[in-house]
């Protein structure tokens, strides 16, 4: 699993059990994959002047999907919806915009780096990341500290397959996850809204709940570029912004991480921000929340109905540690 | 006569578009993902543009001594109330469904809600207040100082855009520099007559002393 340097042609690529293009790309990913074979030619360099939106792998089926015990058999956001109102502060604080803004984001090559408190300090690959484990479907409710939620099926696996396999040392007691920083691909980086990149933390009993989702796609296929590409974390209990989006750091730490928005706001945002719906955010209810196409609001529940963390915090005043 | 006749249709024209464009959208699935946001966005945005309009009305037509303009003020102030009211419409009706519990609760615990409530309520005397007849049986002094609320308006509008974003407060910031712009035109304005006023007075005895 540890790679110095990325692979020239990701090893997705060449295996097409694990990611093959979809129909619509079909034809041109088979000649792209042909040429580089046939040249050695990077694909990423062949597949910039053939189409830009195969380079973010866009729209790729994921064959092999397990079905997960933890899916809500609640009716699923539409997909158009989920790439279309996006919080992606990185791009725009116009949750409109980054389905634009992010259309040629390059998510290849990858890698993520594993450091801090940890035996085995490495850089990985995505390629690699994403077949640790067997994907799995999971459908989650996904609620915004905003007050409106979404049904959405992630794909991917049990955030504690990495961090197992990363191992971790005693003395590391938290987790710590960091985006992507680059400002020219990023327009909303260029601006100073909020403290970049972004940072965001879990304790490490919180990382390594098999609610924790290491992700890398959604509705079968390979993550959007704005819903976070080309990997993330996704929280369901926790407000979304917990959900750290295109990862590139993974550090273990014995301190608690200070996470971005609990450092411009932390009278709005605390470190655990889970979902509460007894505590208020200072400026709104947290009471109720529209589910994205309906009209009224819904009770929300506490830990987004999750209840399986509660016993994560149990003994903790949740209206101090909000 | 005429150009202010025209000026007004084609400003009551105007000013109905951000309306209509919202129907359009509404009844051709465009309003995006979470439609209620878009109109509470939208209604709240063109109240500010229009209440900023009203308030620009006196120093335009001051500075390019188009004085005819003072015709077309009260149309583009009933048009930022109409809004103001879609406005809050949208939130007593589509946002909290007639909930007057959760809608009380709202004014006295949220202070961007009880700030912006106030802003609009603000609005209402002068809505109401808008006629000929209002201001003759007022008088022009007393009407002058009741309308005056729109200030007021105007600045708790802008309070309340900027505490109820989360982060990005450039577009608040925007709406409160023209406000600033505004209002301290008004205040230069009222300061070089307070100035002008006292020359005047100290020039009298001085002309009495020494009559030609």
């Amino acid at each position: 699993m540890l790679i110095g340097k990325p692979a020239a042609i990701p090893s997705s690529e060449i295996t097409p059990k694990a990611t093959y293009l979809n129909r619509r790309n079909f034809l041109a990913g088979a000649a792209i994959a042909g040429a580089a074979a046939f040249t050695g030619v990077a694909f990423r360099d062949l597949a910039d002047l053939v189409d830009p939106s195969l380079t973010a792998q866009a729209n790729a089926k994921i064959d092999g999907l397990q079905k997960s015990p933890f899916s809500t058999t609640e009716k699923e956001t539409p997909y158009k919806d989920v790439t279309n109102y996006n919080n992606f502060y990185e791009f725009s604080t116009d949750k409109y915009e980054p389905a634009d803004l992010a259309k040629n984001f390059k998510t290849r090559p990858w890698t993520v780096t594993i450091d801090g408190d940890v035996k085995k300090k490495q850089v990985l690959d995505v390629d690699a990341i994403m077949k640790m484990a067997a994907p799995e479907e999971r459908i989650y409710r996904h609620r915004c500290v905003e007050g409106w939620s979404i049904v959405v099926p992630w794909v991917g696996f049990s955030l504690s397959e990495l961090i197992k396999r990363a191992d971790p040392l005693p003395k590391a007691k938290y987790v710590e996850f960091t985006t992507l920083y680059d400002p020219k691909q990023m327009p909303g980086q260029r601006t100073s809204v909020l403290q970049w990149p972004y940072l965001e933390g879990l304790r490490m009993d919180e990382a390594m709940h098999p609610l924790a989702l290491l992700c890398f796609g959604m509705y079968g296929e390979v993550l959007p570029n704005q819903d976070g590409a080309p990997l993330r974390i996704v929280l369901p209990w926790k407000y979304g912004f917990k959900s750290v989006k295109s990862i590139v750091r993974i550090r273990f730490t014995g301190d608690q991480p200070l996470n971005t928005w609990q450092q411009y706001a932390p009278r709005e945002y605390g470190f655990y921000s889970n979902v509460n719906p007894n505590v208020d955010h200072p400026r709104w209810s947290q009471a109720k929340e529209r589910r994205l196409g309906e009209f009224l609001k819904r009770p929300t529940l506490m830990f987004n109905g999750y209840d399986q963390v509660a016993s994560l915090y149990s003994g903790m005043d949740l209206k101090k540690n909000f | 006569m005429n150009r202010l006749r025209i000026t007004k249709t084609v400003i009551f024209l105007a000013a109905l578009i951000p309306l209509e464009r919202l129907l359009w959208k509404a009844t051709h699935d465009g309003l995006g993902a979470n439609p209620i946001e878009v109109i509470t966005h939208s209604t709240g945005d063109w109240t500010l543009i229009l209440v900023l309009t009203t308030l620009s009305i006196t120093p335009l037509r001051q500075v390019t001594r188009q004085y005819w303009l003072i015709g077309v003020r009260r149309m583009i102030g009933l048009f930022a109330f109409f809004y103001g009211t879609l406005h809050f419409l949208t939130y007593i009706w589509l946002d909290k469904f007639f909930d007057v519990h959760e809608m009380l609760k709202d004014i006295g615990k949220r202070r961007f809600i009880t700030i912006g409530f106030s802003a609009f309520v603000l609005m209402i005397p002068l809505a109401l207040t808008s006629t000929a007849w209002s201001i003759r049986r007022l008088g022009g002094k007393r009407w002058q100082r009741l309308h005056r609320l729109i200030y007021l308006t105007g600045i708790l509008a802008v309070i309340h855009y900027f505490w109820l974003v989360k982060a990005d407060h450039r577009k608040p910031i925007a709406y409160g520099v023209v406000l600033s712009i505004l209002l301290l035109y008004r205040v230069g304005v009222r300061m070089s007559e307070k100035a002008s006023e006292r020359r005047k007075q100290q020039a009298i005895p001085a002309q009495a002393q020494n009559p030609l």
